[in-house]
């Protein structure tokens, strides 16, 4: 009655046009390639990645290695900081080393804590949130109890503590920040794992005979991914300062390693006589997280999945 | 009638699912009797329709049937063989025979996959042919579902709604089964493409020797494709018989309620054809009605019909019937009313 006589239609002939499509992830970038705030915020990561890379070719051609301490040139006869000279483009701390060089060699610590606990963080929410939001039952409550658990647990009690007893090095820190951070990636990734559970397109791959861990990664965890990378920028800032903050509570990395957090601290006492030793590292401080949460807004203008239809 | 045996047989399937209420220690408030005792057979190259009201069971009773859910109790018997306690290694052989066309063309697609590997998911699952091989079975399969082949890398957001639905029987179709369960292939969309996707299903079923079950609740659809015919009402089967039977012969109220609600294309003929209205709502599938279970709503119901559940009689394959008073050949239904109340308190017979 209804379906009988309708003509049947085939599709249009193959048009030559072009047949790859656009993934999410192409029409995101392309979004994302628009948007200038971003596009100028990227530029200025490259421009930090790229001075963390090269630290050691400012220390040649300044010809002040990080760590050298210039007692006559580079402190005041009364032992005291020198302001930006052409010998010291930023000054000097109050050791008389050279500040530019130093703040070369702080952008590897905190690039590489940053990249690195965030990594982390990422592999151990996401593959947590995977578990608890599609196993549900049992392994969901204790997940979401032990992510609870870590939540309530005071960070800086817990990294003084921790840091007191394992002495400070890049690796404690990384692990420090990694296991504080994880559990909120966790809670995001399980809030959206769980309602992509019940769509359709995992019942069809589960009625194909697919199992857990193929679903879980092959068919929830792409759809997560946009959130996840959203986050992820964000986040890289975060653990930037907590890094910085870190060090200058003297729970970083042990003197006379460069890096931003403890220049800030050395330079309290100084901050009215000498300006430049507390101005550039956190300058350099505030334009790298500033970037980097720029940009994150930008990839979350650009991939926010609400955006998608 | 028929010899052989069925390629699907269901015993007493029965689906229930807890309520739950408390986090952290959850106690068993109630169930949902979603499926409450279907028995049904399927023979080799037939299209069951299963028609009824929304709520009434019918997805749920293809999900167990695909072994999507685990039942509470009754068998399931796929070509000879028991189903019902495979484990899901075990499962995966018969999952290849047992394939479903879901309801929702954009949900049922993950919208983060090329449409190629979308279709290719059951080989990957099954580890069947090269990459190149699955390429070519891909394209193959698109193009007789009516896509462009060329199109296979392409995302399911870039498809409209019937293109989808084309690739979701792609898909089901890639291995081959010998049981499609349709769930609602068509509901989902427009008219004009419903009549296109049905042809093409139909066109299917030829070439390939399936064995449809055919999940609707529009009755002009699936008049259009069944062979036989099933009605459920809340988790129950409640007349099941061919095609022209269940049409012609009506035996159950409810059966002849919901073909009453039919459209009809002929105004004089719709004007004085009898309309039966069914009163109230679907009940709750938590506190199903005692006896038979559509007597709230029932035209003819008599106090019996509260006290007695009503068996399925009649052969399988056959007409079929769970009705305490079958209606007569030429009964008319608009003239009853239920005798229920004057029973309780008259208590007159």
């Amino acid at each position: 009655m209804t379906a009988g006589t309708v003509a049947r239609q085939h599709t249009a002939p193959a048009h030559r046009r072009a047949i790859e499509g656009r993934s999410p992830w192409a029409l995101g970038w392309m979004r994302l390639r628009r948007d200038r705030v971003a596009m100028f915020c990227l530029g200025v990561i490259v421009l930090i990645v790229l001075v963390a890379v090269f630290a050691p070719l400012t220390a040649h051609l300044t010809g002040h290695p990080p760590n050298e301490q210039y007692r006559s040139t580079g402190l005041t006869p009364d032992g005291l900081p020198r302001g930006p000279s052409r010998a010291f483009l930023f000054g000097t701390d109050d050791l008389g080393r050279d500040i530019l060089v130093r703040i070369a060699y702080g952008a590897r610590i905190s690039l590489l804590v940053g990249v690195a606990a965030t990594a982390l963080t990422v592999v151990v929410g996401v593959v947590v949130g995977l578990a608890a939001g599609y196993l549900g039952g049992a392994v969901d409550t204790v997940l979401t109890r032990l992510i609870d658990v870590v939540l309530s647990v005071p960070f800086l009690l817990v990294a003084i503590a921790l840091v007191s007893v394992t002495g400070p090095s890049m690796t404690v820190t990384v692990l420090v920040i990694g296991f504080f951070s994880w559990a909120s990636m966790a809670r995001i990734v399980r809030g959206q794992v769980l309602s992509l559970r019940e769509r359709e397109f995992v019942e069809a791959a589960r009625s194909l005979g697919a199992g857990d861990a193929r679903i879980m990664f092959v068919d929830v965890l792409p759809n997560v991914l946009a959130p996840v990378i959203v986050y992820t920028t964000l986040l890289i800032p975060v653990v930037i300062v907590v890094q910085a903050t870190l060090s200058f509570l003297g729970l970083g990395l042990a003197p006379p390693t460069a890096d931003w957090g403890g220049m800030l601290s050395e330079s309290q006492a100084y901050y009215t006589t000498a300006w430049w030793f507390i101005v550039f590292p956190g300058a350099a401080l505030l334009v790298t997280t500033l970037a980097f949460n720029l940009f994150g807004d930008g990839v979350r203008d650009a991939f926010d999945p609400r955006r998608d239809r | 009638m028929s010899t052989a045996d069925p390629l699907l047989r269901l015993d007493g399937v029965r689906k229930h699912f807890p309520v739950r209420a408390g986090t952290l220690l959850s106690r068993e408030q109630g169930r949902v009797y979603a499926v409450d005792g279907v028995d049904l057979e399927v023979h080799n190259g037939e299209t069951l329709g299963l028609v009824g009201e929304t709520g009434c069971g019918k997805s749920t009773l293809a999900r167990c049937i695909a072994r999507l859910y685990d039942l509470t109790a009754g068998t399931v018997w796929f070509d000879g063989r028991d189903i019902t306690g495979l484990s899901r290694r075990e499962m995966r052989p018969v999952r290849r025979d047992v394939q479903l066309v879901f309801q929702d063309p954009f949900g049922s697609l993950n919208p983060r996959r090329r449409v190629g590997s979308i279709i290719a998911d059951p080989f990957a699952v099954h580890q069947l042919g090269t990459r190149a091989d699955r390429k070519r079975r891909v394209q193959e399969l698109m193009e007789r579902v009516g896509l462009n082949p060329e199109h296979y890398n392409r995302f399911p957001a870039e498809f409209s709604g019937g293109q989808r639905q084309r690739i979701g029987v792609a898909r089901a179709l890639a291995l081959r089964p010998k049981l499609l369960i349709c769930d609602e292939p068509v509901s989902a969309l427009d008219v004009s493409i419903q009549a296109q996707i049905i042809n093409l299903l139909v066109d299917l079923q030829h070439d390939f020797r399936l064995t449809y079950i055919f999940i609707s609740h529009d009755l002009s659809v699936v008049r259009h494709v069944s062979d036989r015919i099933a009605v459920m009402y809340l988790g129950r089967i409640v007349e099941s018989a061919p095609t022209r039977d269940l049409f012609e012969s009506t035996r159950h109220p409810y059966t002849r309620g919901l073909l009453s609600a039919l459209q009809v294309p002929d105004p004089d003929a719709a004007d004085s054809r009898e309309r039966i209205i069914l009163a109230g709502d679907l009940p709750s599938p938590t506190d199903p009605p005692s006896g038979c279970r559509f007597h709230t709503r029932c035209p003819k119901a008599r106090a019996d019909c509260v006290r007695t559940d009503p068996p399925l009689t009649g052969s399988p394959g056959r007409h079929q019937t769970a009705c305490l008073f079958p209606l007569e050949i030429g009964e008319d239904l608009s003239l009853a009313s239920p005798q229920v109340h004057d029973t309780v308190i008259g208590g007159a017979g």
